[in-house]
């Protein structure tokens, strides 16, 4: 059916429609609406069976549900940046013991300095725990991402992230298609949890493995994920045969095949540039793009494949791997090794910069003109940096980085107000 | 920091910072501003020689508005921050400042181990009973029935954080209770917090205007204990289960051996300036 809701709103009852046993919540901008709505339902009884918890923390509410998945039960959570950093341990856990809770990241920064506004840090920091890390562009494909990372989970036995950027798709309100409780059923199978509670077999979970045997362990993790490679292909085909609609998969492709240029990216940024993108074909310019959709596991082949045409591609992440660079950027340079081609690493949209089609044409337009430096930082004011580093290295006592630059940029009372 | 030459005492206004709150009109913590500002005042207590150190949430904005040195930290750890400060800088006056639920929930831990580590620090946590910032949501303080949160669909259900109870369990040396439509009695309580050698608790009850409209019902029902404070925790255990939580006043103090440095870490100005060409 189709509905114009907030996207916190969609996921709600995607996930409702997903038929969750145990729900486990703690609130924390900008996903908190996406509990709420849940727990709202609960209390109708529109979603029933399902215990909704209300923790002391997002450790918590990863560990709640890490309980009630080994126990059996559809669980489910939802977190951002901070909330992320948080249950960290938990995440390692719920993945190291496989089990297949699903879970929303509103993604937002990561502090300090605070900041709530959206970009990639927080699931990036998980991007090595050993969850599938699925990204969305719409909040209609949030709904479907959903509704298919329950399958794609519990088939595997392996813990799934959902990640939709902060604010822009969790606070937007737009068009969705609310699939039926019929379809959705039809597609998602009940709950067979790999490992059971069996009065006649009990087992203890958590056994400690020592150097005997953990290389194994985590070697099955690895192969795993890569057999999700072929899951995700499979389960977004079905969905897509049962919808009508795209949503899901390992990559997306913007008009990309034989382009010179491709922009590589992730979630909902690319809905500016497909306009950008669009105006400067019409120009005459060989461009395109693709979203990598499975962050986790990589699709090495699917862009080895999508980028064999491809001489320069530019990579925009709204993440940064200090001291590093780009960390999808460092990921598609190791895809595309043997590929005859430039890898530009973009890095913007960092703790809420917007991201505006005048940005963005200027920065691709350098790209083509071979103006990017390996790494580029997106719309960043180069003279408030180098104001900074003169006074660091004027004075050894320059105060904190984060408060003078809020003063040089003019809001100094803001510099104070937390 | 004032202009005013180095030891003249200064008003209670002076200790506030030149940012204006942001908090809602009607908001409790105002008045808990006002009451740490004129204790700070009457102590005297020169600005450079206090800190406050917060968490995250409405009241964990409180060190931007006080012009001491101020610290805001991680959701739940202030406790823990204001700990490693005091061992690296025994002379200040911490004062640590915090909600429900950075304090009860998120933070709880820490709590119990603040309690019972003695450091001489005070914490103030500012209790309405909900999660401000994130919008209205229950928190460990909030009553089993109250169901006007979306995310505890039919109320919390189990029953609230006693934190007057926990705090003594855990081996708090003082133990107070404050309301914010009572700044003064507030500020006095913070003033005694202050001086209490060890780690002191206030409880300051500070209603939410915005998302607990039923708190304006406090002023009505808050009234001071009816006997003086007790320092003996048994007698204190049973005022504590006896009473519904709205008696205010100083309730338990106890002097025992405070934290002390083992060896003198304190960071010297001028020993850390001889390193540098400044």
């Amino acid at each position: 059916m189709l509905k114009q809701i907030e996207g916190s709103q969609a996921v709600a009852q995607a996930v409702a429609l997903s038929r969750p046993e145990v729900i486990s919540a703690y609130p924390i901008t900008p996903q908190t609406h996406i509990v709420e709505d849940l727990g709202l339902m609960v209390k109708s009884g529109e979603l029933s069976p399902c215990e909704f918890l209300l923790v002391e923390s997002e450790f918590g509410a990863l560990s709640a549900c890490i309980g009630s998945s080994a126990a059996g039960a559809r669980s489910y959570t939802a977190t951002s940046s901070q909330g992320m950093l948080f249950m960290m341990e938990a995440v390692y856990n719920a993945s190291g013991m496989g089990l297949p809770i699903v879970m929303t990241v509103g993604n937002r920064a990561i502090g300090a300095p605070i900041n709530i506004w959206n970009d990639w840090s927080d699931s990036m920091s998980a991007r090595d725990a050993g969850w599938i890390q699925l990204f969305v562009e719409t909040n209609q494909e949030a709904v479907d991402v959903h509704i298919q990372a329950f399958r794609l989970a519990e088939e595997l036995s392996m813990p799934v992230m959902v990640c939709m950027d902060g604010f822009i798709l969790t606070h937007s309100y737009s068009q969705v298609d609310i699939p039926s409780q019929e379809l959705v059923d039809s597609y998602l199978p009940p709950f067979q949890p790999r490992q059971v509670l069996d009065p006649l077999a009990p087992v203890s979970m958590g056994a400690m493995v020592g150097p005997e045997a953990f290389t194994e362990v985590r070697y099955l993790a690895h192969h795993k994920q890569r057999l999700a490679l072929k899951l995700i292909t499979e389960h977004a085909d079905e969905f897509g045969r049962l919808t009508g609609r795209d949503s899901g998969g390992l990559l997306k492709e913007y008009d990309c095949a034989g382009k010179e240029t491709v922009i590589v990216t992730m979630g909902s940024v690319i809905g500016t540039m497909k306009e950008v993108l669009a105006e400067m074909r019409a120009e005459g310019h060989s461009i395109g793009a693709l979203t990598v959709r499975s962050f986790r596991p990589f699709p090495i082949e699917a862009l080895q494949e999508a980028l064999k045409d491809a001489k320069r591609v530019i990579v925009f992440e709204k993440s940064l791997a200090v001291g590093m660079g780009g960390i999808l950027a460092n990921d598609i340079r190791m895809a595309t090794r043997g590929l005859h081609l430039t890898v530009h690493s973009v890095i913007g949209g960092l703790g809420g910069r917007p991201i505006t089609r005048t940005n963005l044409r200027r920065m691709f337009e350098k790209g083509l003109n071979d103006q990017l430096n390996r790494i580029h930082f997106h719309d960043m004011r180069m003279d408030i940096v180098n104001r900074e580093l003169d006074r660091e290295k004027a004075q050894r006592r320059s105060g904190s980085a984060a408060e003078n630059i809020l003063s040089d940029v003019g809001l100094v009372a803001a510099a104070k107000t937390i | 920091m004032s202009g005013k030459p180095a030891g003249a005492p200064l008003k209670a206004k002076e200790y506030k910072s030149e940012v204006k709150p942001v908090w809602c009109p009607g908001c409790g913590h105002f008045a808990v501003l006002s009451a740490a500002t004129k204790a700070l005042a009457y102590l005297g207590l020169p600005q450079q020689d206090v800190a406050m150190i917060s968490g995250i949430g409405c009241s964990s904005r409180l060190p931007a508005y006080v012009s001491v040195y101020g610290f805001h930290g991680v959701h739940g750890r202030a406790l823990a921050v204001a700990s490693g400060l005091k061992a690296a800088r025994p002379d200040l006056t911490v004062l640590v400042a915090g909600g429900d639920g950075d304090g009860f929930s998120i933070g709880g831990n820490h709590f119990l181990h603040a309690c019972r580590r003695n450091m001489d620090m005070t914490y103030i946590v500012m209790d309405n009973e909900v999660y401000g910032m994130t919008k209205g949501q229950a928190s460990p303080t909030t009553s089993p029935d109250w169901a006007e949160s979306k995310l505890t669909p039919h109320g919390p259900g189990v029953p609230s954080f006693n934190p007057a109870a926990i705090a003594l369990a855990s081996g708090a040396t003082f133990i107070a209770r404050g309301f914010t439509g009572k700044p003064n009695d507030l500020a006095k309580l913070l003033v005694d917090a202050i001086q209490h050698p060890g780690f002191s608790f206030v409880q300051a009850l500070s209603p939410c205007t915005t998302f607990r409209p039923d708190q304006n019902e406090w002023k009505k029902i808050v009234r001071p204990f009816e006997q003086q404070a007790t320092d003996d925790p048994v007698e204190a255990a049973k005022r504590i289960h006896a009473d519904d939580g709205m008696s205010t006043g100083l309730l338990y103090q106890t002097r025992i051996p405070v934290w002390q440095p083992e060896r003198d870490v304190r960071v010297q100005t001028d020993q850390l300036e001889l390193g540098f060409q400044v």
